[in-house]
């Protein structure tokens, strides 16, 4: 096993390991902070895949903007929500069933798949991944009406919380 | 290759021999050098850090017509080193219903987020930062750890200020996050390159002077971010009595207070690598690396001083006004900018260097002019919608 | 090697050096506590109530516009990187990428959703 996979492994057991705190745990600020641990996983795992650019947004904007809404979010509410009812109905064993019969569809789909043996391309050097992303972005060729429309979706985002606000208020 | 010329690379040769003499790995040693490097700097930031408190104390004490502490040693430098006895010695108390762990760890994590800022800092022509292509969106990534540990100080004190504090200035973090992305854009569109040092040797004409604009907006929104005075709505004195810190006492007070300071002053630093040059000046920094990060310390320090001197020259303004004067002006201003920008770049691409650079300080100037009488009539409108047309007073007899 | 190894190294060493000092104060310090001590601060009178209280809507609002705007600049980075070597028609873009949302921003504050009520 190389250093990089035992990296790996660390890393993806830290996030799953979060990800089932923030599931678990009763108190929703903690949670949230949880949720904040598995996204930085998340990040760390970009940064093994050497696609810095990924690492660094998912740190800005996971981080930096969704979990703080979160928090935000959870700090609306009027009384800490530490409550002492089951987090799981008599249903709990449908979820369960789902969950297992999708990791083993995964698991079954992929099994033929070959990119699992094979190890990644050496990346040539010289080459800046941020700039084939402007570059892929702003050619009319290639990606440049997917870019427009992500400012559409941030509007449409933007315009539909403004109003649902608007009308609470 | 001699010591004077590259220290890094002969003390790191040197070490990694001694190592691998021993019977270490290759790769190993390398890490184990290359941690004890990040170890060594960390420590010598940490000692600046004391320093810092003694300046900061010294340049308050000057704005304010006092001496500053001048008691111990010459100049009173022994007083940081006391000040550290005093924090080590204290009583660190938890506040009762306080979230232990939470509590904790923010103070660890703020110290955390300003220290790895220094990991894309380049200090000299062969001390570089770590070659990362996201350099600048680095700085933003590091920020929301910081904007991440103010908020946990804030809810884990279990303290109705520590919160409101907390929860104030994580608003005013975050609003002020964007125009400062957005003026991260302007040395990269220079530079075509979001890595520190490509900034920095694409610098033959400091930024500044070709984007005098985005420099002060950048300085604003830093100061924000920082916290500190006319934006520091967390310590607010006299409403909020110390804001998220509120609860902590002895050296977690200590990791918050240093943080600050150690922030401010790498702010400094990056006002000076992105606008400023960074450790270029004139040639000198090829003549020595250590020339060229006392450079870069005096650049760092003059930012530094700017940051200060606004702080002890504005006054606290109101959470109201500033997210406004965020969202209504600063955001759409620095939007504007970096647009215009854009285009006179690839406009005067290709023209003669003082055309290019008449060119973008003259678009720079009447950007920043409309955006001043846009404000300054949208001000005068809600003047006299409030108090009524202001009377024209005759001359009498 | 990955140049994310050193940011790591960073990380370990920024998290080394506060745990350190404050394992000192830990270690150096009094620990004399009692319940005046341990009761939060109030401005010198007993606590009331909860510190829980509940927060103004209008952080929500704020933080969203802000996630907006931030994942706008996010998008704004590469297109910053390749401008130099691309024409007028990359600028142009640009200039409606932030057009679409500046026309949010305009219909937000005539909402009167940027107002600090």
């Amino acid at each position: 096993m190389t250093g990089e996979q035992i990296i790996f492994l660390i890393v993806a057991l830290f996030t799953l390991g979060s990800a089932l705190m923030v599931v678990t745990t009763r108190n929703l600020i903690h949670a949230a902070l949880w949720l904040v641990a598995t996204l930085f996983g998340v990040a760390v795992i970009y940064a093994l895949l050497n696609a810095g650019f990924m690492a660094v947004v998912q740190v800005v904007v996971y981080i930096g903007a969704i979990a703080i809404l979160f928090i935000f979010a959870v700090m609306l509410t009027r009384k800490d929500l530490r409550d002492n009812t089951p987090q799981t109905n008599k249903n709990w064993w449908a979820g369960a069933l789902v969950a297992v019969l999708t990791f083993a569809g995964l698991v079954f789909t992929l099994q033929g798949w070959s990119g699992f043996s094979k190890t990644a391309a050496a990346i040539p050097s010289g080459f800046d991944a941020i700039s084939q992303l402007g570059e892929q972005l702003t050619s009319p060729a290639a990606y440049v009406l997917p870019f427009e429309v992500a400012s559409v979706l941030l509007l449409a985002a933007l315009v539909g919380a403004v109003y649902v606000a608007f009308n609470k208020k | 290759m001699n010591f004077w010329n590259d220290p890094l690379k002969v003390a790191a040769t040197w070490l990694e021999g001694i190592f691998t003499g021993w019977g270490m790995d290759a790769v190993l040693a390398h890490v184990l050098v290359v941690f004890l490097g990040v170890f060594l700097l960390v420590t010598i930031l940490m000692v600046l850090d004391i320093f810092l408190v003694w300046i900061e104390r010294k340049v308050v004490a000057r704005f304010q017509d006092r001496i500053g502490p001048n008691r111990l040693g010459p100049f009173g430098l022994i007083q940081p080193f006391a000040d550290i006895i005093k924090l080590i010695i204290k009583e660190d108390t938890t506040p009762d219903g306080a979230d232990k762990v939470v509590y904790n760890l923010a103070p660890i994590l703020s110290m955390m987020s300003v220290l790895i800022l220094w990991a894309v800092v380049p200090l000299a022509p062969v001390m570089l930062g770590i070659d990362l292509n996201v350099g600048v969106l680095f700085l933003i990534a590091a920020g929301a750890i910081g904007t991440l540990s103010i908020i946990m100080a804030g809810w884990s004190s279990n303290n109705k200020f520590a919160m409101i504090g907390g929860f104030r200035q994580v608003a005013v973090m975050v609003a002020f996050e964007v125009p400062m992305l957005a003026m991260l854009m302007i040395p990269t569109i220079f530079a075509s390159s979001m890595n520190m040092n490509a900034i920095i040797e694409a610098q033959n004409i400091w930024y500044f002077i070709i984007s005098p604009l985005g420099a002060l907006i950048f300085l604003v929104a830093a100061i924000a971010e920082l916290g500190r005075a006319p934006f520091d709505l967390a310590e607010g004195e006299s409403e909020l009595v110390a804001g998220f810190n509120i609860e902590y006492s002895g050296m977690k007070f200590g990791m918050f207070y240093a943080g600050e300071l150690l922030h401010a002053f790498t702010f400094g630093g990056f006002w000076a690598i992105l606008f400023f040059g960074g450790y270029r000046f004139f040639g000198l920094e090829q003549v020595s690396p250590f020339l060229a990060i006392l450079i870069l310390v005096i650049k760092a320090m003059v930012g530094y001083w700017v940051i200060m001197w606004v702080k002890y020259t504005m006054m606290r303004i109101r959470i109201d006004q500033m997210l406004g004067f965020n969202w209504k002006f600063l955001t759409p201003l620095s939007f504007a900018l970096v647009l215009v920008t854009a285009l006179m770049n690839t406009l005067l691409r290709g023209a003669d260097s003082w055309l290019y650079v008449t060119g973008m300080f003259l678009s720079n100037v009447v950007v920043g002019w409309i955006a001043l009488e846009i404000a300054r009539s949208v001000a005068r409108r809600e003047r006299e919608r409030l108090e009524g047309p202001t009377k024209v007073v005759e001359a009498q007899h | 090697m990955n140049e994310w190894l050193y940011v790591a190294l960073f990380i370990v060493v920024g998290l080394i050096i506060p745990i350190g000092a404050i394992a000192a104060g830990f270690i150096f310090g009094p620990k004399k506590p009692n319940p005046i001590k341990q009761s939060t601060y109030e401005c010198g009178i007993e606590p009331v109530g909860e510190a829980w209280i509940q927060f103004k809507a209008q952080y929500y609002i704020f933080a969203l516009v802000f996630l907006v705007f931030d994942v706008e600049a996010v998008f704004l980075f590469p297109w910053a990187v390749k401008l130099g070597q691309l024409g007028l028609y990359a600028v142009i873009e640009g200039i409606i990428f932030v057009s679409i949302l500046v026309v949010g921003l305009v219909y937000t504050w005539r909402k009167g959703m940027l107002e600090w009520v």
